[in-house]
């Protein structure tokens, strides 16, 4: 056919092809990075369930206003990426890139808070290690919550650095008109992926943040 | 391109894979599988003869009684660099990232994987991960055993372990890249008319072994990010003196570590059905049986890790159910050696030397598989646990069962990666120099073990020198075995006969494409019209 796309790989005998191969290959990528938050998830299950009471006196130590906060600025950067791939679809090159600046700005704003957040553990002597006190018969237990709260939201901050890395990419080729409502797989598959790191925040801020709670 | 000219251009002359560029940089920055494939080879038969070489120092160690040779931590680290090298560098790239690499575009008739870059990504991802875990070693070593048990490894070892499990840490996306690749491609990029069930058995088999990998490798993965911060930062997650629980650290380790098995040994197994079904000349007996024993191992395999940890204070409740799942595995494992056999039944053998490490794979895998059952049953699992028992049955899987396949399919495809043939009686020769020197190595072991020597000693008592002395006199055999075809293979480079498009007159699209393959793999795509092993049909149109 006259009409192969530039971006058509020559391994691929079509254009959809190689976009339903991306597809599934981000797919299936979620879901091993499912199953390495999935370790984290496990030993956090295992050890709330044989301490609870020092992890709900871990956790009244977090600063849920501001953790509540970055959870309506993850939301909304989901929305400005959703909106930045509408604009690849329909081929709005200018809506496309001043959504997905949106979206680093937003990514950007959650990290900022987060600093702030560690900030305070680490002047409250809650970062895990040779320092760390805590107020309590069992600050060993707290310790282990600590220990996961850092492991978990650490590991979550730098799936949002790679993914900011990854929009920035995206704002410089989205520039240069390299997508279309033909070729646009890039846009989407760091959309999933920026979703995804999205949702795991969603699991974590309840989890972490908000238990023992309902009881105030 | 005409065809009238192609009958006249020399078989030497012509374009392929190999000699399209002979650059260093057309190998280092190339995205094709086949290209790929061979820098895997090369790379894993460098740690194969790495672990090999702790593996010969191990046996030296028990020839005699005492421990005279090395000091007790020197063995220690032996031991855990043969099992590390072997396992992470050494089995689970082997047949997937070589053979399968190789094979799995071609035999769906595609010209490369869903990802070339991505592709080649993992193989520079194994071999940084390589080079680290190499450098643990040169710079003292780790003495932790491959499992990395905690807190022994968080806390109290002196090995260089956050090196080597940076190394691992690494290694591990070269198989999750590895398995995500061969997913897509295998939904995607079949030929035209290749349905799921006309794909080759070799293509079931890679399909469950990297859903194992993308399921497993991430666990492994953030176990040992844990593992490294808490030796590193001392920040408690599994060590008791820091708030943790080790045992906790062995149920995610085995999540992996248990389901890595069956990423050794079932790629393995779709090798030996290509192989059976070759040299026999016959449909393979139960084709979808065998195709979703492949899928139920895999299911299975992630359901079994507690049978590692009878004796870890797991509780009496979980040890059965993890029992009973355990023995569970036999099933779909029994069914394709059961096949197999059923396959060879009024088939036209011939025994190539690819069939007789097919034919070794059966032997062995079967005694492996078997004496896994003792290692199920809990009661006698208490007895055995820790001795040479479990050493031998492991060996059996991983060495009588995994390379041998590993071998019997190198020798299978390197006409068609080659384009030479190997000498053929050298090969059966060594064959059967790997059988015999690996039955005198490993089934000692089994006596060894049952009489109570415990595995990961020095030293041991008088009484077991002449079962050691027997196993040692058997690695050197087997190491012998393994040496002939590394030199003849190599040798064959240059010298071997000039291989034809299908020496073995098998089926399968990759042996419709000349030997060894142009660059696209295909001029044409192909369209398949038939059934897989349809090799009777074949046979009747002959005479």
């Amino acid at each position: 056919m006259s009409e192969t796309h530039s971006a058509l790989a020559h391994h691929f005998d079509t254009i959809e092809q190689q976009r339903e191969a991306a597809t599934l290959g981000m797919w299936v990528f979620l879901v091993t990075e499912i199953m390495f938050f999935g370790g984290m998830f496990t030993a956090y299950v295992a050890y709330r369930a044989a301490y609870p009471g020092a992890f709900a006196a871990g956790s009244r130590h977090l600063d849920i206003a501001l953790g509540a906060i970055n959870t309506a600025v993850l939301i909304a950067s989901s929305l400005t990426m959703a909106l930045a791939v509408y604009g690849s679809q329909v081929g709005n090159r200018k809506m496309l890139v001043w959504f997905l600046i949106a979206t680093i700005l937003l990514g950007l704003v959650f990290l900022g808070i987060k600093t702030v957040e560690y900030h305070d553990k680490f002047e409250h002597h809650l970062v895990p290690g040779h320092s760390f006190s805590f107020p309590g018969s069992k600050p060993m237990n707290a310790q282990l919550f600590f220990s996961l709260y850092f492991a978990m939201t650490g590991m979550h901050a730098l799936h949002m650095i790679i993914g900011i890395g990854l929009l920035t990419v995206l704002v410089v080729q989205a520039s240069r008109g390299r997508f279309s409502p033909e070729y646009h797989s890039p846009v989407e598959m760091t959309g999933l992926y920026w979703h995804f790191v999205d949702i795991v925040w969603i699991f974590l801020f309840p989890l972490l943040y908000l238990i023992d709670r309902h009881t105030h | 391109m005409s065809t009238r000219t192609a009958p006249i251009v020399p078989v030497e002359t012509r374009e392929h894979y190999l000699n399209v560029d002979y650059g260093v940089k057309s190998w280092l920055l190339t995205t094709d599988h086949k290209r790929i494939a061979i820098l895997y080879l090369a790379s894993i038969t460098l740690f194969f003869f790495v672990g090999g070489f702790f593996a010969v120092l191990i046996r030296l160690e028990l020839l005699t009684p005492q421990g005279d040779l090395f000091q007790a931590e020197t063995y220690n680290k032996l031991f855990t660099m043969h099992g590390v090298m072997m396992i992470f560098f050494f089995l689970i790239p082997s047949v997937p990232a070589v053979l399968g690499n190789f094979l799995v575009p071609m035999m769906i008739g595609a010209r490369d994987l869903a990802f070339p870059r991505i592709n080649l990504l993992s193989w520079y991802v194994y071999m940084i991960g390589a080079t680290l875990t190499f450098a643990a070693v040169v710079a003292g070593g780790v003495d932790t055993g491959w499992t990395f048990y905690t807190p022994y490894s968080s806390t109290y070892s002196n090995g260089n372990v956050i090196l080597a499990g940076v190394g691992i840490f690494i290694t591990g996306f070269s198989s999750i890249l590895t398995g995500l690749n061969f997913i897509v491609t295998i939904h995607k990029m079949r030929a035209p008319g290749l349905t799921w069930f006309r794909l080759p058995l070799f293509i079931w088999a890679h399909y469950a072994t990297s859903i194992i990998m993308i399921l497993g490798t991430p666990v492994i993965a953030i176990t040992l990010v844990l593992l490294v911060l808490e030796r590193g930062f001392h920040i408690g997650i599994f060590d008791p003196a820091l708030g943790g629980d080790p045992v906790l650290f062995q149920h995610l380790f085995w999540f992996y570590s248990h389901p890595a098995v069956y990423i050794m040994i079932l790629p393995g197994m779709g090798v030996i059905s290509e192989l059976i079904s070759c040299f026999s000349r016959k449909y393979v007996f139960g084709y979808h049986f065998v195709a979703f024993s492949s899928l139920a191992i895999a299911v299975i395999s992630f359901l079994v890790w507690g049978h590692h940890m009878f004796v870890s204070s797991q509780s009496v409740y979980a040890g059965m159910i993890f029992s009973i799942l355990s023995f569970l595995v036999a099933v779909p494992s029994a069914i394709k050696v059961f096949n197999w056999t059923a396959t060879l039944y009024k088939g036209s053998i011939s025994y190539q030397a690819p069939m007789l490490y097919a034919f070794g794979f059966i032997g062995l895998f079967t005694i492996g598989g078997l004496t896994g059952m003792f290692l199920a049953a809990i009661g006698l699992d208490v007895h055995v646990h820790d001795t040479y028992f479990i050493v031998a049955h492991f060996h059996y899987i991983m060495v009588g069962g995994a390379v041998m396949a590993y071998l019997g399919g190198i020798h299978f495809w390197w006409p068609k990666m080659t384009g030479r043939m190997y000498p053929e009686g050298w090969a059966r020769f060594s064959a059967l120099v790997v059988f015999i020197g690996f039955h005198l190595t490993f089934f000692p072991q089994f006596i060894l073990g049952y009489l109570g020597m415990p595995r990961r000693y020095h030293a041991y008592p008088e009484e077991f020198q002449v079962l050691n002395v027997m196993s040692s006199a058997g690695a050197s055999i087997l190491g012998v075995g393994y040496l002939i075809p590394m030199i003849y293979l190599i040798w064959s480079l240059k010298y071997g006969p000039i291989a034809s498009a299908n020496p073995w007159g098998a089926t399968g699209l990759e042996w419709q494409t000349p030997s060894p393959p142009p660059t696209v793999n295909f001029t044409e795509t192909p369209i398949v019209t038939e059934e897989p092993y349809h090799y009777s049909i074949r046979e009747i149109k002959v005479v």
